[in-house]
């Protein structure tokens, strides 16, 4: 007889929610008319969003000893909770945010069906606990991302990106199951926190697995010099699922790099400490240049975006429990603002029909003066100004390096941020400062088409972005709590 | 109280985003609103014990605990001052954004009393991290203020000073983590003062840009000539003031050992901006240059009075600050209103302005003749103080701040006779007429507290560091202010 590992199905409620979810929208491409398509697919991924953050607060609540869970596969514990927090979220607003994107109703259901899979992925890899869910997780919310890119058959360059991340994705995923196998070789165990525990002996095999776990993880979150996918990928997407792969991908890939690193391999935080501090800074200085010559706004987000895995890097390079915090801080107000600048781009793009670029953003900042605000504080709080929770999140990230000696890393920090001034005023200025005379040009149709859905979920970022500016003391106890979950 | 005074102009500033005012009740709001702030200001005034000196009005919330920030303000005497400063030019400003008349009312007034907020949120700042938030802030309303509403080459011009200043900021920000971290605490009324010569120099390094110092004004012509002139008066009267405030407060209470050792290069600096300032000053082709250029110069000079780091020198740098900045205001203002009427500030296409303008004459004649400083002015107490101060750091430093004095007298008088005198510039017509009752209204209450500080400028360094409290004398006794 096989023996069967006990289930904790709470643990697994999150993303069994969002799994049924995606099943009932994929239904509904067969069963409901098409008038009703749209909507009843969204409100379904937004029912599934919204009930799976339900359960991370839950779970949230009532794990504060982390344990894992069916068979160990999985970790029930604070951390992985506030990912999936973060996860469920993101994915709230880019529902809403896709609501209105203009696309062929063909594929509506399909399309939420895997907004919302993905999200299962997601929250499902942030628990990953062994090195099998961790692959397999990963693939899961990769290939729903894959399709996603590529769905929209109408879009130019949707197509070439969904091709450019598959094969570009694939090749990170094989990187990194080739390190996992090698990992595996060399320890005998799968499990992280086996792998920890294991008498192994330092050799090249170990720390070549290692490396290319990292690589691997590293092309997830669009790191130097992993990243040559991100600016064509985010470029050609539909801009909803630019929004969420911003927002979330990178969440979940930092977030488990950090477990990983952490967890399996504590014996070698000399080395991988270094690292990944060197692919921080060559992240920072790659992300940072690019953007500045960049014309269009979602590339120029996308390179920013690196930069951004650059800074949050950095913390994980402290491997410390202020580390810890300051990543899982930085990720809540980055999620609002990238989630938040692609929806404005989202709307500009609906109301011309054409890529965003700096010279038709002109005068939009008037024309549509609560997402030219919203834009505005966005792009603030990346540079890291006061007022948005972009401000705080730098400040920890740079007080954890300096508390682990890299004050050099610190210095490399601060002239990254001076340089990402340039292109993130630029819009700015493009937005407020042109006249709206310079408009290159002229909306589509008279007035801009209503979006309330879009406009809220603005609103909302703009909430989080400002309010994690003020609210810091709370949002740094769930850090905490989460952090310790990973035992500094 | 000092809580009041940054959140009535943001409450105001809100609620003039957010409810869709026309052009004049958004006006009239901004100005009750930071009219109402002169008033809250001088409520302070009057509550506070000058005899017992030390941070008064504190207000203490946490902010994050681990590691040590909070939201800490109060207010020392001499940051009374600066407060008091700012509330009244700041009203001045918007009174006068108001008459002139700004598209896009709300954005600009919201803008405004943004900018006001921020500015005083620097003075009555009393944790580390708090005064930088607020120095920071105060960028992102000027960047759009100068962007939008500045003149044809505003872009370039924003940018150059955006550039500049947040080089320094980061600079800063570096040092105050490091700072912060090595001592445990951000609070500036418990932290520890500290040895180390690059943490001053990060310090400084935003302060000499923001003021700013001498090889270090590149913005500065640019900025000062394409912002709206309010804007301009802003930026020279009391946004400068926070870097020298930072000097004052930050620099040279906290890093005892490093002033003393880069005195000498500073006061170096200090002296070259002095007489290199009042030079350009003295060549430039039009008003608002000379304004800018002697602004350079007299931030020169106060930051002799900070670094002569002694009685004489602090409150002839604290009284000077207050003098520069309604000055400054004064004189951007003024060359805003001559703008209007001429539509140009190139001093050799005006001229002959007195003529049948005497309100306007007058305005500017009383103002410029202060800011030379001749004897019995407000002006002249300050650059007093701060030679005599610097005078016991070194006979030469004094030599050179008297040199620029008479350079003072030499572009203060080309700007008046240029303005006011000679024969009639070519854009000066019939139709510019005399300064209207609003401009009065807004300039006369600014030469009023000029004059009344030429009465009696010891209500100002006399009232600033209370050195009759204790038996050490001045600066170094004040409360939490203690040098080791």
């Amino acid at each position: 007889m096989i023996h069967r590992p006990h289930v904790d199905w709470f643990a697994l409620a999150p993303v069994n929610a969002l799994l049924a979810v995606a099943g009932l929208a994929l239904l509904t491409a067969v069963l409901v008319p098409r008038p009703a398509r749209r909507t009843t697919a969204a409100a379904l991924c937004a029912l599934g969003y919204a009930v799976a953050f339900g359960f991370a607060v839950a779970l949230y609540a009532r794990s504060a000893h982390g344990h894992g869970v069916v068979a160990n596969a999985f970790r029930r514990d604070r951390f992985a909770e506030l990912a999936q927090m973060i996860v469920a979220g993101a994915g709230l607003l880019a529902t809403g945010i896709s609501l209105r994107e203009r696309m062929r109703d063909d594929h509506v259901g399909e399309y939420y069906a895997l907004l919302a899979a993905a999200g299962a992925g997601m929250a499902f890899f942030v628990g990953a606990n062994n090195l099998m869910t961790l692959f397999l997780s990963l693939e899961w919310l990769s290939l729903s991302l894959y399709i996603l890119c590529a769905i929209d058959r109408d879009l130019l360059g949707g197509l070439e990106a969904g091709l450019k991340y598959l094969i570009v994705g694939g090749f990170g995923s094989a990187v990194l199951l080739f390190g996992s196998a090698l990992v595996y070789g060399e320890s005998g165990h799968l499990d992280l926190a086996g792998i920890a525990s294991a008498n192994r002996p330092h050799d090249a095999l170990l720390l070549f697995g290692l490396a290319m776990i990292i690589s691997g993880l590293g092309f997830k979150s669009s790191s130097a010099p992993f990243h040559m996918w991100t600016p064509d990928v985010y470029e050609g997407a539909p801009t909803p699922v630019t929004a969420f792969m911003a927002a979330a991908t990178k969440t979940v890939a930092l977030v488990v790099m950090l477990r990983v690193l952490r967890t399996a391999f504590p014996q070698e935080a000399h080395l991988w400490t270094v690292a990944v501090a060197v692919i921080a800074v060559a992240s920072l200085t790659i992300g940072n240049l690019a953007a500045l010559v960049q014309q269009n706004v979602k590339r120029m987000l996308a390179y920013s975006s690196i930069s951004h895995a650059g800074f949050m890097l950095i913390a994980i390079a402290a491997n410390s429990a202020l580390g810890g915090r300051a990543l899982l801080y930085y990720l809540v107000p980055y999620a609002a603002m990238s989630l938040g600048s692609f929806a404005v781009v989202a709307a500009r793009e609906r109301e011309l029909g054409v890529p965003v670029t700096f010279d038709n953003l002109a005068g939009f900042g008037w024309e549509r003066p609560v997402l030219g605000v919203a834009m505005w504080t966005f792009m603030l709080g990346f540079a890291g100004f006061p007022l948005t929770g972009g401000f705080i999140g730098k400040f920890y990230v740079f007080s954890a390096a300096y508390k682990h000696g890299y004050t050099w890393l610190v210095i490399v920090g601060v002239v990254a941020t001076l340089v990402s001034l340039y292109y993130y005023l630029g819009v700015v200025r493009a937005m407020f400062m042109r006249r709206t005379e310079d408009l290159q040009l002229a909306p589509i149709g008279g007035s801009p088409p209503r979006d309330s859905l879009l406009q809220s979920a603005v609103v909302v970022c703009l909430a989080v972005t400002v309010g994690s500016f003020f609210v810091v003391q709370p949002m740094i106890d769930l850090a905490r709590h989460a952090a310790n979950a990973l035992a500094f | 109280m000092p809580t009041l005074l940054i959140c009535l102009p943001l409450g105001a500033a809100l609620v003039i985003w957010a409810l869709p005012l026309n052009r004049v009740s958004a006006g009239s709001l901004a100005v009750l609103a930071a009219l109402a702030e002169v008033g809250v200001w001088i409520q302070m005034l009057a509550r506070f014990h000058f005899s017992r000196g030390g941070l008064q009005f504190p207000g203490h919330r946490n902010w994050f605990r681990d590691l040590h920030v909070s939201y800490h303000v109060g207010v020392y005497a001499f940051s009374v001052w600066l407060v008091g400063l700012t509330v009244v030019v700041m009203a001045a400003c918007i009174a006068y954004a108001f008459w002139a008349g700004r598209d896009r009312t709300r954005a600009y007034f919201g803008l405004m009393l943004f900018l006001d907020a921020a500015i005083v949120g620097v003075f009555v700042a009393q944790d580390l991290l708090l005064f930088y938030a607020f120095f920071e802030a105060m960028l992102i309303p000027l960047y759009v203020l100068v962007g939008v509403w500045g003149g044809p080459g505003r872009i370039a011009a924003t940018l150059k000073f955006v550039i500049y200043t947040m080089a320094g900021s980061l600079l800063m920000l570096a040092a105050v983590i490091v700072y912060g971290l090595q001592k445990g605490t951000f609070d500036l009324t418990t932290i520890g003062t500290s040895g180390s010569n690059w943490l001053f120099l990060g310090f400084a390094a935003a302060f000499a840009i923001k003021a700013p110092l001498f090889p270090l004004h590149g913005w500065l012509p640019d900025a000062y000539r394409e912002s709206p002139p309010e804007v301009a008066a802003v930026l020279s009267g009391i946004v400068s003031k926070a870097a020298t405030y930072g000097f004052l407060r930050i620099a040279i209470v906290k890093f005892p050992g490093p002033t003393h050792v880069l005195r000498t290069p500073i006061l170096v600096l200090a002296a070259i901006g002095l007489v290199y300032g009042s030079l350009l000053a003295f060549r430039a082709p039009d008003l608002r240059g000379v304004v800018a250029y002697s602004s350079l110069a007299q931030m020169g000079l106060i930051t002799f009075g900070v670094f002569a780091v002694n009685d004489l020198g602090l409150n002839g740098a604290v009284l000077q600050m207050v003098n520069h900045g309604l000055i400054s205001a004064t004189l951007f203002l003024l060359a805003g209103m001559v703008e209007r009427r001429t539509t140009t500030g190139e001093l050799t296409r005006i001229g002959g302005l007195a003529r049948g303008r005497p309100a306007l004459a007058t305005m500017l004649m009383t103002t410029g003749i202060i800011a030379l400083a001749v004897p019995l002015s407000s002006a002249f107490a300050g650059e007093f103080l701060i030679l005599a101060g610097v005078f016991r750091r070194g006979w030469g430093w004094a030599a050179v701040g008297a040199v620029a004095i008479v350079l003072a007298a030499m572009y203060m008088l080309r700007l008046i006779s240029a303005v006011l005198h000679r024969e009639t510039g070519p854009s000066v017509t019939d139709a510019a007429l005399d300064l209207r009752p609003a401009e009065l209204g807004v300039t006369v209450p600014l030469v009023a507290c000029l004059l009344a500080l030429s009465a009696w400028p010891a209500a100002i360094s006399g009232h600033s560091f209370a050195h009759h409290i204790s038996t050490r004398s001045g600066w170094t006794s004040y409360g939490p202010m203690k040098s080791p």
